[in-house]
């Protein structure tokens, strides 16, 4: 617990710089194990530890019409496998400096596991990630303990304004398509989520055929090998999860204003963006970088905090997914100056959608992206999370090595051309939290 | 590519498996610049570590550490406001600043042969701020709304900022960092010009520099950028120190909320004013007991057993600059009371204080100091955040290299002893959020104004 948390003078800059001059990008080695298994690997022999990152296509996206069904089955599977509880789990991994964490969003699950690469330390630790990953318990204790745990996030989530304006931005932007809802879930749909029906999902998603491995560290291509294939031993070989279906656009602007009592209003405003290996990714990518992507240097940032002092943070971002995942801008700012930062935010939007970015605010996020390429892959967790990423997204192998020429490769007339195509400043959705709301 | 550097670097390694190599230098004008050698990546941390930040500020002008750290992006005498980040920024870097009770940090991450652009950007900025009146009004108003979002409308960080201010009564760490929001209504740029002046000196300044770089080169550099730079007079904030505590604390925070929470924090000290030194690393190793992890007591016991918790926690910084708080909090679980929680916290403490822990929990929490220590490693920029905040605090880098040494060396009868002296009733102080209904029609709270007075 670390509550003195530093101040910064920035607000949660997407950090979305990259690549460079250097192509230093790593050697990725593929193979899959005999059970069909993709495996993604990177030696990083100068630390004495080991990543490995499985990723499921076990999210949300998959919870078939119980919200919060695929989130609770991840946040249960360290919590009793094998016959081993909860404390046996954690006092074995933890008595080994090892480092377990399960998570979900909408696309994906993942387990990740950090671990000193000694095989004293090491095998221990995978056998446990194994027996987590392929034979969790779902004991009735632990499932109703963290469900009520769930229960009380979901509270908590209510009670601020950023998760609210989060929760109906999605629900708006998605409609009946699956990515509409929270990945945590309703309280009312976790409530009805059975230890049947959880174990049935976990039957259907956690096979083999549906999940990634990525590893990286201080182990050689047998040693990586051999860990793939344990990790995967004892999982059924099942079936890839079916498609998550094609995000329909939105047909009118949507405008919601929802009251809550706070001195600060929040907004959240976008529309379905773009998918993992978007034929438009990188003039999207890069448009974007100028437009609200840059941190302290986009325009969002300098004609809404730097020139009218009107919000600490105000971004736009792209969330690339299976489907189609939002193009989000947002900001916060005291309640009765909500229409006026609403206001400069749509004016600039409307502009840069209009003209596109300038050929020197082209040139420098050019020169940003790909100046800072070696930042994106400076250290083992940075490598881990790409190998995840281009696994389970099927990117190309060559992602990396090719990602400063495509950016380079970016035109101003195909940024106007992608916006023009893919933005529709006058059919967004408008989430305002806050407290000048009417409901 | 990767494994052509990746190979080369073996090489260069072999049998120095752990830390890189850390180099220190002092500049004529007492500028510190430390340099710690990591070549896995071709890129450079350089951070720039002020020693000033909230618990040197006193009543009235709380938050001037932090609006100053806003100011320093807005241009000196060679450059205009703005370019400081358009700069950075075209050479491919990430940068940001922050501050603490304790310091205030500038940092840029940069492709390794860029060094050179921080150096010069850094050094212009820590003589040659040009504060304006225009800049700084607007700025004022971005800090008023990163208060209303981190502490105003977020009902946990209100709370923590009250308990604070309760817990203690001379010490400079009741002040919050962001400032108390009359204090920044009332804010002049003078204020910041005299801040700026006091602190803002290459004696007051410590420049860690983490990455694929040559410790000589880096120090030609810094001699050729920070060595002109004009030494000031540092005058010591005054100690402050914080009075025996002669009984319990007990305060309510009521606000729109949906979820009860609480903070206990004890009186204790630090490395930086234990009189034992073996204090503060048995604290660090209590704490983990408590909360290092799944197996640590407060999850086992609380949040799994019991379940009294949904969520609880332990935390002590043993690097802090002054004596602070051995914290607890925690969300109780729906069918229990903050009361409840704040009972099973209490029986926590007494267990500890009558029963030594055992060997297998202390086993665990040295196994997990142990590899911790490794898996920083992997951060370049977690490397330099060490550096710089115990040189910031007046601490020596080299005692980071004794921490897992020191807490190795704790016994149960060392953690007994501690929990025994320090986590006492007469040291605690308590908060307990009680939730006020979010209901539509109820008020939104009263937002001062702010940004457009009289100045």
């Amino acid at each position: 617990m670390r509550i003195k948390l530093p101040v910064t003078a920035a607000a949660m800059l997407a950090w979305l710089t990259c690549a460079g001059v250097l192509h230093a990008a790593p050697d990725i080695q593929h193979w899959q194990t005999d059970k069909g298994t993709r495996v993604y690997f990177v030696p990083a022999p100068e630390l004495p530890m080991v990543d490995i990152r499985m990723l499921f296509a076990a999210g949300s996206a998959h919870d078939d019409g119980q919200p919060g069904l695929a989130n609770l089955a991840s946040g249960l599977l360290d919590k009793g496998a094998a016959g081993l509880s909860a404390n046996d789990i954690a006092d074995r991994l933890e008595g080994l400096g090892a480092v377990l964490s399960t998570g979900s969003l909408r696309d994906s699950a993942w387990v990740s596991l950090r671990s000193l690469s000694d095989p004293a330390q090491l095998e221990p630790a995978i056998d446990l990630m194994s027996k987590v990953v392929s034979k969790p318990d779902f004991n009735k204790r632990d499932v109703n303990r963290e469900r009520e745990r769930k229960l009380v996030a979901l509270r908590r989530a209510e009670q601020q304004p950023s998760s609210i304006a989060d929760r109906r931005f999605y629900e708006a932007v998605y409609g009946k398509h699956p990515y509409a809802t929270r990945p945590i879930g309703t309280a009312e749909s976790l409530k009805k989520i059975t230890r049947k029906d959880i174990r049935a999902y976990y039957n259907k998603y956690y096979v083999a055929r549906n999940v990634i491995i990525a590893i990286v560290g201080d182990i050689d291509r047998k040693g990586a090998e051999r860990i793939a294939s344990q990790l995967t031993a004892k999982l059924q070989s099942g079936e890839a999860a079916p498609g998550t279906p094609v995000v329909p656009p939105l047909t009118q602007a949507v405008e919601q204003r929802i009251y809550h009592p706070s001195t600060q209003t929040t907004v959240r405003m976008g529309e379905p963006g773009m998918r993992r290996g978007d034929p438009d990714y990188f003039p999207l990518y890069v448009g974007n970088h100028v437009l609200g992507g840059s941190g302290l240097v986009s325009r969002l940032f300098i004609e809404v905090r730097d020139k009218r002092g009107l919000s600490y943070g105000v971004n736009s971002y792209f969330t690339p997914m299976v489907q189609d995942g939002p193009y989000t801008f947002g900001l916060q700012t005291r309640n009765d100056q909500v229409d006026e930062a609403l206001d400069v935010m749509r004016t600039i939007l409307k502009d840069f959608h209009d003209s596109g970015p300038s050929d020197k605010e082209l040139t420098a996020s050019k020169k940003n992206i790909t100046g800072g390429f070696p930042l994106r892959l400076d250290s083992n967790s940075k490598i881990v999370e790409y190998l995840g990423m281009i696994g389970f997204y099927e990117l190309p192998l060559d992602y990396l090595d090719t990602f400063n020429d495509k950016v380079m490769a970016v035109s101003r007339e195909q940024i106007r051309d992608a916006y023009r195509r893919r933005v529709h400043p006058d059919r967004m959705v408008t989430v305002i939290v806050g407290g000048d709301g009417k409901e | 590519m990767r494994g052509i550097w990746i190979g080369v670097l073996l090489f260069a390694c072999q049998g120095v498996l752990a830390a890189g190599k850390v180099h220190e230098y002092q500049l004529d004008n007492g500028l510190k610049l430390i340099v710690k050698e990591d070549h896995r990546a071709p890129i450079v941390v350089s951070q720039v570590w002020y020693k000033v930040g909230a618990s040197y500020e006193h009543d009235g002008i709380t938050g001037v550490s932090h609006v100053l750290e806003h100011m320093m992006f807005k241009g000196t005498k060679n450059h205009a406001p703005g370019e400081f980040s358009r700069i950075i920024s075209e050479n491919g870097g990430r940068q940001n600043a922050f501050t603490s009770t304790d310091y205030t940090a500038y940092f840029q991450s940069l492709e390794k042969s860029r060094l050179p652009v921080s150096f010069e950007l850094e050094a212009d900025r820590m003589r040659n701020l040009k504060l304006t009146e225009e800049e700084f009004r607007k700025e004022i108003k971005v800090v008023m709304e990163e208060r209303r979002m981190r502490t105003e409308d977020k009902p946990t960080s209100f709370t923590y900022e009250q308990f604070n201010a309760t817990a203690y009564t001379s010490s400079s760490y009741r002040i919050p960092t962001i400032g108390w929001m009359d204090d920044l209504e009332n804010m002049e740029l003078s204020d910041l010009q005299a801040w700026y002046e006091r602190f803002y000196a290459p004696n007051n300044a410590i420049v860690v520099v983490v990455g694929d770089v040559e410790p000589g080169a880096v120090l030609k550099l810094a001699k050729k950028y920070f060595g002109p730079l004009k030494p000031e007079q540092i005058i010591a904030p005054k100690p402050r120190i914080e009075p025996e505590q002669e009984g319990p604390r007990w305060i309510t925070v009521r606000q729109p909320a949906l979820v009860p929470y609480l903070i206990m924090g004890y009186k204790v000290p630090v490395l930086n004013t234990a009189t034992e030194d073996w204090e503060p690393y048995a604290l660090e190793v209590l704490a983990g007991i408590l909360d290092g992890g799944d197996s640590a007591r407060l999850a086992r016991e609380l949040v799994r057993g019991s379940q009294v918790a949904a969520s609880a926690g332990a935390g002590y910084d043993v690097y802090d600059r002054q004596s602070s708080l051995f914290l607890f909090d925690g969300t109780p679980s729906n069918s229990h009371s903050v009361e409840d929680l704040q009972q099973a916290l209490l029986e926590q403490i007494a267990r500890l204080q009558e029963q030594p822990v055992t060997a297998d929990e202390l086993a665990r929490v040295k196994a997990q100091v142990v590899a911790g220590n490794i898996y920083e490693q992997d951060s370049v920029f977690y490397q330099g955040m060490k550096i710089g905040q115990l040189e910031s605090v007046g601490l020596d880098w080299r005692i980071e290299e004794d921490y897992v040494k020191l807490v190795n060396a704790v016994t149960p009868g060392q953690v007994q002893a501690v929990a025994k002296k320090y986590l006492v009733e007469n040291r605690r102080t308590f908060a307990m959020l009680d939730p006020l209904p979010i209901e539509h029609g109820s008020k939104p709270r009263q937002s001062q104004q702010g940004g457009g007075h009289a100045h």
